[in-house]
C-alpha cells in the first residue's frame, strides 16, 4: 500500500540495501532514506560488477566480442548473442540462411522461457515462498540440458556466429523440445497457476503494489514486461520485426494495471507465447545450411548502425559506430534493465520497505546487465 | 511513413536553412565524416534508424522537447571520441513505444577540449543515468544536470576510460 508520507527530516535514517543482499540478486546497492518503515527516498547505486564491456569491444574484433555478450545478461544470454550478431550483420551486409534464423529463434525463445522461470522462482523466493523455486528449477533444468546439447554450454552461451549459428540442431533436440513444451503446458495450470498465481498470499503481496504509469515508462524509457504491464503494447519482435519473427503467429500480452501483479501476469503469459513460437518454428523448420560464407575478418563500412532485439527484460539496443576497421570504433550497449531500474527511485517513494522489495523483484533485475 | 514525415517536419522548424533530403540506399554512404547541421532521412534497413539529425549542442534541449511532444522516448545516449578531429560526439536515440516504428538518431559535435552540452533531464528523466554514464566514461559535462557524479566507475576514479587516448 502506498501512503503519502510527509517526512520528518529530523527522524529519518539511511538504510543500505545491498550491495550484498538476497533480494537484490547480485551486487546492487540501494541507498534508502527511511521514515520508520516508509521510504522517503530511494537511490540505486550501481557499478559493483562493472567490467567495461564497451572498452573491451573497442579492443577486440567483431567476432572476439561475441563471448562477452553472454556475460552481461546471463539469464537470457542467447538474446544478447542474437542482438550482437544482428547489428554486425546489418553493418557488414551479411545474409543469414533461413534455417539458421529459425534455429536462432527457437533457441532464443527457449532461453526466454528459462529466464522467466528463474525470475519466477527468485521473485517468489523474495516474497517468502520457497517451494515454487524447486518446480521452476526442475523445468528450467530441462531447457538447459537441451541447450547444452547443441550450444555446448549451460549458461553463458556463445552459440551465434555472424552469418548463422555454430551448430545444427538434430532430431533428438527437436523431440526433446516438443516433449518439454508438452510437459510445461501440463504443469503450468496446476503447479504454477493454482499453487501460486491464484494464491491469496501472493495476491495480497503484489496486487496494487508498485504502480508504474504508462507515462512514467515513456519518460524513463522502460521497455519489456515493465512497459507491457503498464498497458503499453510494445514488443520489438512485433514493432520493429527482426529475424524471422514476422512469420510466426503470436500475441503480445499487455496488462493495464501497472502494478507488480500485472508484470507477473505478462511474464506468465509470455512463456505460453514463446512456446507457440517454438512450435511453429519447429513445424516450419526449413532445410539447408546453418552458416553463410562469411569472410574471416569483417570490416563493415564506416557509418552509424543501430539494432534492437527483445530480451526477457526489454529492448536491448546496440549503437555501433564503425570507421571501416576490423574493430568496432564505438559500441554502446543499451541494456533494458538500466532504463527500467532508473524509475525505481520515483516509484518506491512513499512505499513500505517490504513492498519496495516486491516492486524490485517485479522489475526482474539482472545486475551484470545493468553494470555491463 | 506517416510518422517519419511528421517527425521530419516537426524537427525541420529547428533548421530553417537546410533542405532535408531523402537518401536512397545506393548513395547512402556518408560514413562518419562531418557534415552540415540538418536532417537526413536514411534507410532503416541499412542503418536501423529512419532519421539522422545533426544539431548544434545548444539545440539538444529544443530537439528533446520536440521529440517529447511527438510522443517519443529516449532510448540511449552514447558518446563518441574523435581525437583526429579534436571533437566529442553525443548520440541521442529516440524511439516510439508502439504504433508505427520510427527511430531518430540525434547527433551533436563539440570541441574535445571544452566538452559541455546542456542536460535534457528536464525533458526526459531517462537522460539522468545515461548522461551520468557519458560523463563517467568521457568526461563530457552536462550543464545543469541535477546530480552529475560517476555512476558505474568508483567515485574516486580520476580517468575517463572511453577516451581513445586512455591507456589502462
Amino acid at each position: 500500500m502506498t501512503v503519502p508520507v510527509s517526512p520528518r527530516h529530523d527522524e529519518t535514517f539511511v538504510l543500505n540495501l545491498g550491495p550484498q543482499h538476497p533480494a537484490t540478486h547480485g551486487v546492487l546497492r540501494v541507498k534508502l532514506t527511511m521514515d520508520g518503515e516508509y521510504i522517503v527516498k530511494a537511490e540505486p547505486v550501481l557499478g559493483y560488477i562493472h567490467r567495461m564491456h564497451e572498452k573491451l569491444a573497442e579492443a577486440s574484433t567483431f567476432a572476439q566480442f561475441m563471448p562477452n555478450t553472454a556475460r552481461m545478461d546471463y539469464l537470457h544470454a542467447l538474446a544478447f548473442n542474437h542482438g550482437w550478431a544482428l547489428v554486425v550483420e546489418k553493418a557488414a551486409g551479411i545474409e543469414v540462411p533461413e534455417r539458421a534464423e529459425y534455429i536462432r529463434v527457437i533457441t532464443v525463445e527457449l532461453n526466454r522461457i528459462a529466464s522467466h522461470l528463474l525470475w519466477w522462482a527468485a521473485f517468489l523466493l523474495d516474497l517468502g515462498g520457497f517451494t515454487p523455486l524447486l518446480y521452476a528449477f526442475d523445468d528450467r533444468e530441462k531447457i538447459i540440458d537441451l541447450l547444452e546439447r547443441i550450444t555446448g554450454s549451460r549458461l553463458t552461451y556463445c552459440y551465434m556466429r555472424f552469418g548463422g549459428v555454430y551448430n545444427d540442431i538434430d532430431d533428438e533436440f527437436i523431440k526433446g523440445t516438443r516433449d518439454f513444451i508438452k510437459r510445461l503446458r501440463g504443469r503450468m495450470p496446476r503447479l504454477y497457476h493454482d499453487l501460486v498465481t491464484h494464491n491469496i498470499i501472493l495476491i495480497k503481496r503484489i496486487k496494487d503494489i508498485g504502480i508504474i504509469s504508462a507515462e512514467q515508462c515513456r519518460r524513463y524509457g522502460a521497455t519489456g514486461p515493465v512497459a507491457r504491464g503498464s498497458g503499453i503494447d510494445y514488443d520489438v519482435r512485433k514493432h520493429e520485426p527482426y529475424s524471422v519473427y514476422p512469420e510466426f503467429d503470436f500475441d503480445v500480452p499487455v496488462f493495464n494495471e501497472g502494478d507488480s501483479m500485472a508484470r507477473y501476469m505478462v511474464r506468465m503469459h509470455e512463456m505460453e507465447q514463446s512456446m507457440r513460437i517454438i512450435e511453429q518454428a519447429l513445424d516450419k523448420l526449413p532445410e539447408g545450411p546453418v552458416m553463410a560464407k562469411v569472410p574471416k575478418v569483417l570490416k563493415p563500412g564506416a557509418g552509424y548502425y543501430y539494432s534492437a532485439v527483445e530480451t526477457a527484460r526489454g529492448s536491448l539496443g546496440h549503437r555501433l559506430v564503425c570507421n571501416g576497421d576490423k574493430n568496432p570504433y564505438k559500441l554502446k550497449l543499451r541494456s533494458p534493465t538500466f532504463s527500467n531500474l532508473s524509475l525505481y527511485g520515483e516509484v518506491a517513494e512513499g512505499m513500505l520497505l517490504a513492498d519496495a522489495l516486491a516492486l524490485m523483484g517485479s522489475l526482474d533485475l539482472v545486475i551484470p546487465e545493468i553494470d555491463r | 511513413m506517416v510518422v517519419v514525415e511528421q517527425t521530419r517536419v516537426a524537427l525541420g522548424t529547428l533548421f530553417p536553412d537546410s533542405h532535408p533530403t531523402a537518401v536512397s540506399s545506393e548513395e547512402d554512404n556518408q560514413g562518419t565524416a562531418p557534415r552540415e547541421v540538418g536532417i537526413l532521412v536514411t534507410d532503416p534497413a541499412k542503418h536501423g534508424h529512419h532519421i539522422d539529425v545533426l544539431c548544434r549542442p545548444d539545440q539538444v534541449v529544443a530537439v528533446a522537447r520536440i521529440m517529447d511532444g511527438e510522443g517519443y522516448f529516449l532510448e540511449s545516449i552514447s558518446g563518441v571520441d574523435w581525437p583526429d578531429r579534436q571533437q566529442f560526439e553525443i548520440i541521442y536515440d529516440y524511439n516510439r513505444l508502439g504504433g508505427e516504428h520510427c527511430r531518430v538518431m540525434v547527433r551533436t559535435l563539440m570541441d574535445r577540449n571544452q566538452p559541455v552540452v546542456p542536460t535534457i533531464t528536464e525533458v526526459f528523466p531517462a537522460a539522468d543515468w545515461h548522461e551520468r554514464e557519458t560523463f563517467d566514461f568521457y568526461g563530457i559535462h552536462f550543464q545543469d544536470h541535477p546530480n552529475l557524479i560517476r555512476i558505474l566507475l568508483p567515485e574516486d576514479a580520476d580517468f575517463y576510460p572511453l577516451r581513445k587516448d586512455y591507456m589502462p
